[in-house]
Parts: structure tokens; sequence; C-alpha cells
């Protein structure tokens, strides 16, 4: 059987073709080192700054879409048949500034200049999707780029103005979106791609039975996906994965599916493009999304990879035990299906055989009955690891409590249920006295960690704080702010 | 003679950072992004794996034979002096040979062809340690007997203990105030190539090129004549890259001169953090005393601060720290001590500020413990204590230099105005009084900022102004660039001397081969310093042509006058460049150095007495939040911010400057938190750990001015004054706002004693307090 070898993509609207890649190769490095593009930056390797943002655009299903990524943690092998675009590709007509560009200059939005690229091209990608944002819809779309001189107040301004500027429809983006269309087409593998030195080889198989077979083939491959995490097991920690299965192209992992009783979603969704379809089956939900990490870590990461990572400190995990969320995992052996936190075994190891992999997540309507909540508590609110989240689902009929699901992130060694609260509850009027004893019973569901984040003792407050305020918000009786507004 | 124009980008117009519209479009360069010759290699450094240690031995056996390594320095590989430190204190090693004293202190370089094979190399040393053991903050380090890294300094006015038994009302505290990394963007970088017999150029991202290459010199055994520093320009540095380039421009330098190939270093962000240093925490110990209407009769305060393991310039921030202890209010009696304790940490170093917020918000706090002990509204102790002038005595600091340029009153005032403050703060004790788990607060905090170098020899500057003969003009100053629109400003001065446009004029990298001896572009005084030395070439160019315009037009010097961009010379008016043509021809001297020192300033250490300063610069900032008192989360509803920035070179520029240095100093006081594990490691090291602020935490509604009404009454350049470090303090009041809201809870009964930074867990945690207190 002979693969592709190489890697074919668009950089700025050109054509190349890199032979050998290995793995581990970061597009920021192949940018600044081996195109000499240097406009993008690193500034922190980590996905953390957003100094080294680009754009890439991706067929899927046919259609082209463009998205922000970070560059930094981005593996170039992950990139066949895509369009990366950088800031050295900007211009306005007739070799003016990029509407985008202008607006920060006139708006002052740049002082020392090394997060400006990155800014540029976040707004870049805003303007494109949403031509008039308000300031909170700009705040969210820059919560992956970090600025130490300006305050953001002129970046912010500057966003809101761009428009003024020009409009998308004219932007490069979309008066080539055909061309570009067909060129990605032609660039589309037609077979597996094998890639890169013994050592540090990359592998995208042709779609998800190829994906079984590579896997049962190199049971210790590591799977990537949005690289969120994984890109840091490289650039910060130098760790070898090789051999690595790419699979962000598989569009048969990237299937949402709504019907009356659940969402089903394929475990190559990311979160941006879950997010509407999360916001339309769980409002609750809504906010939540949008503080996970950045938007560039949202365009990138997958619910699927938040899961099978098993970090204690996922955003996905409580939220989606919560609702009583199902993982299945699927290998050349067929389909196994498990509730989501028996997925959690402990601290490192999940419920995952050699060969399998998370394929899909379904997760249950609410009934009627249920009240739905989601809090992520953090030093900073937005683009910051939780200290504590939570995700609680409560049914209550005719004033009783007749279930309770109440997980946490960042309370034990895995996202865990606090059955002695739920226990608490359950069977017991809706009261606030009631809330108020499960919140203390919590110190026997969990024993958190003292670190940089927070402490146990602040870990365990809180939470039992936010099943007051759970109480406290859905309690009608209750007129009495319990949180603060976002916007 | 026809109707002329007024020139482009004269001093005091809004004018772009003249990178702006490279920066939009990446076509700024920053030292990483130069092209890098053939054979260049990439060094990186390998870093100790204990906290304190006797160094027992060092095998880099397999660093050396580790994939692309082509050499490794150590200690033997220095010709020089093995030392950095910037005070001349000899205590800050290149590579330490017998000791290591913090976790992650640099140990030896590996230089391999490219950065991935170095830093994977640098990981591989065996080093045997006897563990020592260690003390990570200053009240620890004092109690283990450890010893201060240089002389502490004490400032002393009137009686103290005289003070204290005339004092109505008396009351001691502890603050603790923690540290504060740059996270300037680009992190340290420093690439230098070799030249000919000692010769070695060094591109790099300092604030000081001067002493970079000083140290560099130091280091290789070379006279400074050897070494060239170049900085085009900085992804940030806000005091981070002025002495602690040093180090990366050495390793550099040493590797370059020692395989005759450019060599590169960059340490990735996780190092910048654990071996570059920070601003320095603070444990401030107070005792003060007040009367009845809240104002002090006497203050006596102590400032440890967390200096890490050697002194860099850990001596002249404390001294600040004391200077800006009165922040904008006068004390009767007062004793103000530093205490630089040595610790077993990164030595801390110079940060936007030096030392001077960390003393402003200790005498806020002590406000605040007056008004929650008199029941009083802050705002009006503050105002009670402010500085006086002449006629009222109270006017001299507690350094014993008279306040003579005092504006805070009127800044206040206007600002408690603007913001509405007396209404909103009723309404927020209003939305308090009903309880609730949402509590609000307002502050409304002063700032009066020092301006000058402590280090009287510091306050002088140089500039090289050419003009070229078809009139385009080349200047180059002492001063660098990292944001702040230092060059466009300086750019501005001469454009308005020459008076021509702004873009005649080309500012490229400062270098040490054409402005020596230059001081840091710190202590906000880049356009003060640089700015005067400019003109004093521009006046001097500018004097030959008016000498050449007499001679050649037989005219007086009144008759010729610089128009935008022409000449008057009597009834004749000639086109700048045209003129300049002419003078060449005649063989004028279009090329002049400039020079400039600060005038009427003096300090004396050992007395603690003097004028350390030629003015001050003052401000306010009004900010309002909302806590959650059941996960201790805020948010910053509304700041207004009035700051005198005297008659300003540039308003929107110096505007950009008010609104990021608040935010800046919003994030010390809030989120951005240090924190060492008890092995002594630092675990907020990255941007994933350490949460500097997002566009979503600056305040909701936003009101940034500048007190249009102020100028210099000294002769600064165009009655200017600095803005880099004052607008800092202004985030104090957020702070200040967000314990006015904890005390809520305890109905403003008790000062909540709100330690900083105030993250949610701090804000929770002093609720819990106040609740437990009933």
């Amino acid at each position: 059987m002979t693969y592709q070898s190489t890697i074919r993509f668009l950089l700025n609207g050109q054509e190349k073709t890199v032979s050998s890649v290995k793995a581990t190769l970061t597009l920021l490095d192949y940018l600044r080192l081996e195109e000499r593009l240097t406009g993008t930056k690193e500034g922190c390797a980590e996905g953390d700054c957003g100094a080294c943002t680009v754009m890439v655009g991706r067929l899927q299903n046919g259609a082209l879409h463009y998205e922000t990524v970070n560059a930094c943690i981005r593996f170039l092998a992950s990139l066949n048949g895509c369009h990366i675009v950088t800031i050295e590709h900007l211009a306005g007509p007739k070799g003016r500034l990029h509407p985008v560009q202008q607006a920060m200059v006139d708006f002052h939005g740049s002082q020392c200049g090394f997060c400006t690229p990155g800014f540029v091209m976040s707004l870049y990608a805003l303007w494109m999707e949403n031509p008039q944002p308000s300031a909170h819809e700009v705040e969210t779309a820059i919560q992956g780029n970090l600025c130490r001189c300006t305050g953001y107040e002129p970046i912010v301004k500057a966003a809101m103005a761009v428009n003024q500027y020009g409009t998308p429809a004219h932007d490069y983006l979309n008066t080539e979106r055909a061309t570009v269309t067909a060129q990605l087409t032609a660039l589309a593998q037609t077979t597996r791609i094998e890639t890169g030195p013994e050592d540090d080889r990359a592998i995208l198989p042709i779609d998800v039975a190829d994906f079984a077979t590579v896997l049962a083939e190199n049971p210790k491959a590591t799977i990537v996906a949005g690289s969120t995490d994984v890109g840091l097991w490289v650039t910060k920690f130098m760790r070898p994965i090789s051999p690595v299965v790419f699979i962000t192209h598989l569009d048969e992992l990237k299937f949402i599916k709504m019907t009356d009783d659940a969402l089903t979603i394929g475990a190559g969704v990311t979160y941006s493009e879950s997010q509407s379809a999360i916001r339309q089956a769980f409002p609750h939900l809504g906010e939540y999304w949008d503080r996970i990490a950045g938007w560039q870590v949202r365009n990138m990461g997958t619910i699927g990879g938040n899961i099978a990572n098993g970090s204690p400190i996922g955003d996905t995990p409580p939220v989606l035990i919560a609702l009583g969320a199902e993982v299945t995992l699927h290998s050349t052996k067929g389909y196994r299906a498990l509730p989501l936190e028996d997925f959690f075994v402990e601290y490192g190891k999940q419920d995952r055989n050699e060969g399998e992999f998370v394929a899909s997540i379904r997760i249950p309507r609410a009934s009627a009955s249920q009240i739905d909540a989601a809090y992520k508590i953090s030093k900073r609110r937005d683009e910051d690891i939780s200290s504590v989240a939570a995700g609680l689902s409560v049914s209550v009929e005719d004033g009783i409590i007749t279930d309770a699901r109440i997980a946490f992130g960042g309370m034990a060694a895995t996202p865990k249920r606090a059955t002695a609260a739920e226990a608490v509850l359950v069977g017991q009027p809706w009261s606030a006295e009631v809330f108020d004893a499960a919140a203390k019973s919590l110190a026997e569901d969990f024993s958190p960690l003292t670190d940089w984040r927070a402490s146990a003792e602040y870990r365990l407050l809180v939470a039992g704080n936010l099943l007051r305020r759970f109480h406290l918000e859905h309690d009608t009786a209750s007129d009495v702010p319990a949180r603060l507004a976002i916007a | 003679m026809k109707d002329l124009q007024a020139v482009k980008g004269a001093a005091h117009q809004n004018l772009k950072h003249d990178s702006a519209v490279k920066q939009v479009q990446g076509r700024a360069d920053y030292t990483d992004d130069i092209a890098e010759p053939i054979g260049t290699l990439h060094a990186y450094l390998g870093v100790s794996t204990v906290t304190h240690g006797k160094i027992l031995s060092m095998d880099l056996s397999r660093v050396r034979q580790a994939p692309g390594v082509v050499t490794v320095l150590t200690a033997e590989d220095v010709p020089g002096v093995n030392d950095v430190s910037p005070t001349g204190r000899h205590d800050e090693p290149v590579f330490p040979t017998e000791k290591v004293e913090y976790h992650g202190q640099p140990m030896f370089a590996v230089i391999a062809e490219t950065r991935d094979a170095a830093r994977r190399a640098a990981e591989l040393a065996d080093v045997e340690y006897e563990v020592l053991p260690h003390a990570l903050d200053p009240v620890a380090a004092e109690k283990a007997g450890m010893p201060l890294v240089t002389d502490p300094l004490k400032l002393e006015r009137g009686d103290v203990e005289a003070g204290f038994d005339a004092a109505t009302h008396r009351i001691s505290g502890q603050m603790i105030v923690g540290g504060q990394d740059h996270m300037y963007l680009e992190g340290h970088i420093a690439f230098a190539i070799p030249g000919e017999d000692d010769d070695v150029i060094v591109h790099c991202s300092t604030q000081h090129p001067s002493e970079a290459q000083h140290m560099v010199a130091h280091v290789l055994g070379v006279p400074n004549n050897a070494v060239v520093v170049n900085v085009r320009r900085m992804g940030g540095g806000f005091g981070g890259k002025e002495s602690q380039m040093n180090l990366f421009c050495a390793v550099a330098a040493l590797g370059a001169k020692k395989l005759n190939r450019p060599v590169k270093i960059r340490p990735d962000r996780d190092q910048d953090m654990t071996a570059t240093g920070k601003r320095h925490d603070f444990v401030i110990d107070y005792d003060l005393g007040f009367d009845d209407e809240g104002r002090i009769q006497v203050v006596d305060s102590q400032f440890a601060a967390r200096c890490g393991y050697s002194s860099d310039l850990s001596g002249p921030v404390t001294d600040r720290a004391l200077f800006h202890a009165d922040n904008a209010y006068y004390y009767p009696n007062v004793r103000l001590t530093s205490r630089p304790q040595k610790t077993n940490t990164v030595s801390n170093t110079a940060f936007r500020g030096f030392g001077g917020p960390q003393g402003a918000v200790a005498a806020e706090r002590m406000i605040e413990e007056i008004a929650f002990a008199l029941g009083k509204d802050p705002l009006e102790i503050r105002k009670a204590n402010f500085y006086g002038d002449e006629t009222d005595g109270r006017n001299v600091t507690p350094y014993h230099q008279t306040v003579e340029d005092n504006v805070i009153g009127r800044i206040v005032d206007e600002l408690e105005d603007s913001a509405d403050y007396q209404e909103r703060r009723k309404a927020i004790l209003e939305h308090n009084a009903k309880g609730g788990v949402i509590r609000r607060g307002i502050a409304l905090t002063p700032v009066k900022f020092g301006i000058s170098f402590t280090a009287t020899w510091f306050n002088q500057a140089g500039a090289l102004v050419h003009v070229y003969n078809d009139g385009s003009i080349h200047l180059n100053h002492g001063g660098t660039e990292m944001g702040q629109g230092l060059n466009t400003k300086i750019a501005q001065v001469v454009a308005e001397a020459f008076q021509v446009d702004f873009d005649r004029i080309k500012i490229t990298k400062t270098t040490t081969e054409k402005v020596p001896n230059t001081s840091a572009t710190a202590a906000s005084s880049g356009a003060d310093l640089n700015g005067l030395a400019a003109l004093d070439a521009v006046e001097q160019i500018k004097a030959r042509l008016v000498a050449f315009a007499v001679e050649s037009r037989g005219v007086s010097e009144d008759a010729v006058e610089f128009r935008p961009n022409h000449l008057r010379i009597g009834d004749e008016t000639i086109a700048f460049d045209t003129f300049i043509k002419e003078a060449y021809m005649a063989r004028v001297q279009l090329s002049a150095a400039g020079f400039y020192k600060t005038p009427k300033i003096h300090w004396d250490r050992a007395s603690g007495t003097g004028r350390p300063f030629y003015y001050y610069a003052y401000g306010a900032s009004c900010s309002e939040v909302a806590i959650d008192t059941l996960t201790g989360e805020y948010r910053i509803e509304r700041t207004d911010i009035l700051h005198d920035v005297g008659r300003s070179l540039n308003p929107i520029l110096d505007k950009g400057q008010v609104e990021g240095a608040f935010v800046q100093g919003m994030g010390w006081l809030t989120t951005e938190e240090l924190w060492w594990d008890d092995a002594g490691r630092l675990r907020t090291h990255a941007p994933s750990t350490y949460k500097i602020p997002l566009a979503s935490d600056r305040p909701r509604v936003f009101n940034v001015d500048l007190a249009d009404w102020s100028e210099n009454r000294e002769m600064t350049i165009k009655r200017s004054k600095a803005v880099g470090e004052p607008p800092f303090v202004l985030g104090v009041s957020v702070l200040e706002a967000l314990s006015m809201a904890v005390a809520s809870v305890g109905d403003y009964r008790t000062c909540p004693r709100l330690e900083a930074p105030a993250t949610p867990e701090r804000v929770l945690m002093a609720v819990e307090r106040l609740r437990a207190q009933g």
C-alpha cells in the first residue's frame, strides 16, 4: 500500500508541498523558521497569548470555512488541504492597509506592537463573521489575545469600527472563495498520509474506518484532534509523541445530531462548531461555553479531546456528567458506550482500551422538571483554567427534589459526582436549608488540593456556595441577583 | 510671503506611533525577526533543580554529546569577570560555581545548531548538590537569619516618639503586597555577531543598551569600545528589560566570541519567567497615629521586600518604596525604614513604578484604617491629609523635599465632580444596606509621583542629529522604544524645533555607537531626558544655519526665522531643503551631538535628605466594583481617571500610557498572582498560570482624561511631564473599591485588610473573616 507522504496546503494563496513533515513541527516554527514569515510572533508557545494567531481555511463537507488558530500549538502535519492565512497576506485595495489594520492604526491599538499581528488576525476573523460586533462580542473574540501595553480600550474601539473601513464582501477571502475552494479540493488527500521520520511520524487516516485500522496497527499512537493539550506536551515538555494520528480532518467525526431526546456530538466537533447546538439544546451552557479558553482554542479544541484527555480540570466533563452524558468508544472491534462519569477511572487513567478512540458523546435532553446550571470559578474570568467547575441538574416535582446530578471539576483527581450532596438533596423539599445541608456535605465528597489556582479551603467553600447560588437563582421567591451579570 | 501651513506632527499634536503601520502589518522587526547569517547557532540555559544548594559536581558530558550540540559554556569560559550585577556588587554570577540560590537559576549554557537541540540538551546535566535550607519570603528569610542584599534606607522627619505620645488614636497593622511578572509579550532575547579583534555586536531587547554594552565588555574582559549594543524596538519592557537582559547578552557574546559564529539566545516563556526578576513583593508593617478628624499625626512603617538572591536593583527599588510611602499625604512626624531582604528566589528587579506603587498602596491602606476606625468616607480622610503649600507648611516630604508644584487638590476635586462620586457612593451605600449576594464599592485614590532617577548621575542624556544635504533628518538618542512612543515624541520635538514636517525625520535603532554612556529608558524619564538632549543638538545646528544665513544674506540674526518647512531670511522665503543644500555647499556642519542633565536635583542617602525629584506628576482615579459574596468573583463597573502630564507632547499617546498603566496596575492588585510551592518552585510561570488582565477585565465604563490645564512648573521638554509610571498607581482605586464592597459585609466597622493581589479567593476569604466577626 503506498500512502501520500507529503503535506499539501495553500499558504497565503500559494500552493505548498512539504515532504517528510515531522509530527511535532508546529505551524509557527514552520512559518517563522522555514518560510521566514516573521509577522506571526511567539509569545508563550502554549496557546494562551494569541501573538501567533493565524487563520486557517478548511473544507468541511465541501464548504470552505476560515477560523483563527494558535500557530504555536498547531501542527503543520494536521493542515493538509487547508489554506493558511498569515498577517503578511492582509492588504486593502490598491496596496492600502486592510480595514482591520487601518482601524487599529487610527484608534492607536498598538504600542509595543508585538501582540498586534495576532490581534489583527483575531479581529479580522471577527469582522468576517460579525461585521458589527458589540463590545461584549469583541471581548469574547479576543479572550485569547493578551496585550500588556494598551489596556485594550483602543483595540476594542478599533474592532467596533472596522466595518466603517470596508465590508467583508469585498475581502480577498470572500472574493477568492470559489478559487480557493477549487484549489483545496484538489489538495485533499485521497489516501492515508504517512509522513515524517520514524521517530516523529505523522499519520492522517483517510476516514474513520482507516483511523480504527491505524490504531489497531499502532496501539500506542498519540491521537491528536485540536492539539490544544498535546501541543503543549511538545512545546513545553518536549515529550516524544510519535507516532501521531491526526484526526481533525475526519468529517465523519464532525457530526452534530439533534433529536427530541438527545444531542449527539461527534468527537471531532470543536467547541466553536458545537456552540449553537449546545446553546439551543442546553441554554444554561451558552455563557459557560464562551468561557472555555479563548476563541482560537475553541476553534481547535474538541469536546472529544476534552473528554479523552481525562484531565480533572477540563471544562466540559462536569457539566456533561451532570446532564447524564454517555460516551461512545470505537475500535476495529466495534462500538462501546458507557456513562461519561465511568470513563474517568482515576487520575491519568480512563476506561479506554488499546485501539479504542472516543467517537461521540450523547447528551440526553432535559426533562420538564429538570433545572440545570453550569458554573465556572477561576482566578481570571475569561481564558483561565477553572479552580472549580460545576454542573448541576436537579429535578423538582411539586416542591420536592426527585433527582440530583451534581458533578465537579477541580475538586478531585477526576471530574466527579458529589454523591453525598446529591443524597442530601433527593427526597427533600426545595429550600435554602436543604441546599445549605448539601453544601456542608461536600466535605464528605471531596478533599481538594491546594495549588496556584486556589487553596483547598477556598475550593471547598466555593463549591458549597455554588449549591447555595443554584438554589438562590432558581428560587422563584427570590428576586435578588445571585451572581454578576456578564455582558 | 505666502501663507504657510503649520508643520505636521509638531509637539503637542495627536500623532500615531511612528511604527503603527508596520506593526499592524507584522513588518515591524523585533530581535528574533532579524535575518540570521549563515552559521548562526542557538544558546539555551541549563538551570538548577534545587532551591538552595552547594554544587558538589556538575557533569555535562551528556549535554555535550547530545545531537546538534556545538559547545557548552560554564564559568570556565568567562575570560573577563563572571558577574553581571548592575550595581557592581559582584553578587550575580553569569554561571555560578559553588552554590545555587534559587530554583531555576542558570548554571551553564548549551550552544547548538538549532534552538530545539539546545533546549533538549540543556535538560541533560547531571549535577550533584548538597541541599541547603531555603527561605522564600521576607518574613521567613528574616527568621532564618538571612542577610539583606543591600543597605537599608531610613527616612525620618519630626519626632516619631513624641508624635505617638500625642496621638489621639493609634493603629498598627501589616499589609502583604504581592509581586508582579512583567509579561511583556516579547520575552528576553539577545543575538551576538562576532567581529574582528575583540569586537562583538549584540542585537537585543534591552531598555539599557549602555549597561548591556558595559556588562558584555566586563564579562569578555575587553574595553567597552569593543562592544556595540543595538536595540531597534522591544515588544514591551516595563522595567523587566532594564538589567535582566545583561545575562542573555553576556551569554550570546561569550558564545559568539568563543566560536566565532553568530549566537542567538531566546529562553522560552517559562524560563523567561522563572529566571528573570519581577516586581518586589512587600510585607509592610505600619504604625500610625491620627486625630478625630482623621488627620495623620505620626507614621512609623517598615517595608520588607522579597529581593531574591542578589541585589540587582533592589536598593533603589526599596528606596523608592519609601519615597512614595507618603503617596500624596503629609506626615508631620514620620519614620520609614526599608528592609531589602535576601530570599531564595529569583532576584527581583525594576517594574514600572520601581517600588513606588508598593509604597503608595501602603499609604492608602493607612487611610482606610483611619476611615473605618472613624466611620468616615475614605475620600474625606484623603483630603484631610493631602500635602498643602507654603502657607500651611504641610509641604515637606519624609525626605525633606519641599513639594512646590502640588495640584492634587484640584485634580481630586475635578474628578470627584466629573465622576459623580458623592451621588454614586450614596447609591452604593443604599444598595449594600439591602444586603444580598452582590455588594458594591467605590473608591477615589490619588497619586503623586516623583520624577527623576534617585541615582542622580543617571539624569543625563545624549542625542545625535544629522541633517542630510537633501533636507532629510536622522535622529538618534539614548532612549529605547518599547511601545511608549518615545521616538514619536522626540521626533515631534525635533520637527517643531526645525519647523519641518514630522515625516522628514527618521529615527533608527538605539545603538551605543551613536550615543554613548546612556541611562536606562526607565523612571519615566525617556522623553524628559532625551527630548532635551535632542533639542540641544537641534539648537546647535539651527545656530549654525542662522549664522550662515546672516553671513550669506547680510541680515541680522533677528531677520532669520524658521517657518513651516521654510526659512524666512529678511524678505526672502526659502524652502528648508533648498537652504540646507546651500548650507552644505557652503560647508556648514549639519550634524550635532546634544546633551542634557537635569538641574536642581541632589540626594544624600546617608542622611535621607535632599531633592531627589525634579518635579512631581499627579493624578487620581475613581473605580466602582461589584463583588459576589458567594464566590469572591468581581467586576469593575466603571473607572474615571484624571491625570496630569503637564503640557502633553502627544495627548493621544499619553492617554494610551495612562489607560495601559491603569490596567496593568489593576492586574497587579487583582488577578496577577505569583505562587511558589514549598519546594521553592515558582508555579505561575506562563500565561496559562499567571493571569494578566484581558479585554473583558477592563472597566465596563472607562473615562480617561488628561488635566489639560496643567503645565510643568519646571523647564522640562515643552513643559510636559513624565507619564510612564505615575498612572500605574491609579490601579489602587480598584483594590480600595473592592475593600469597601467587602467591608459592607461587616457594616463598614472593620477594615477588611484585603491583601494584594485581591484574587476572587482573597476577596471571598476576607468576606468570610468579616462574616465570622458577626
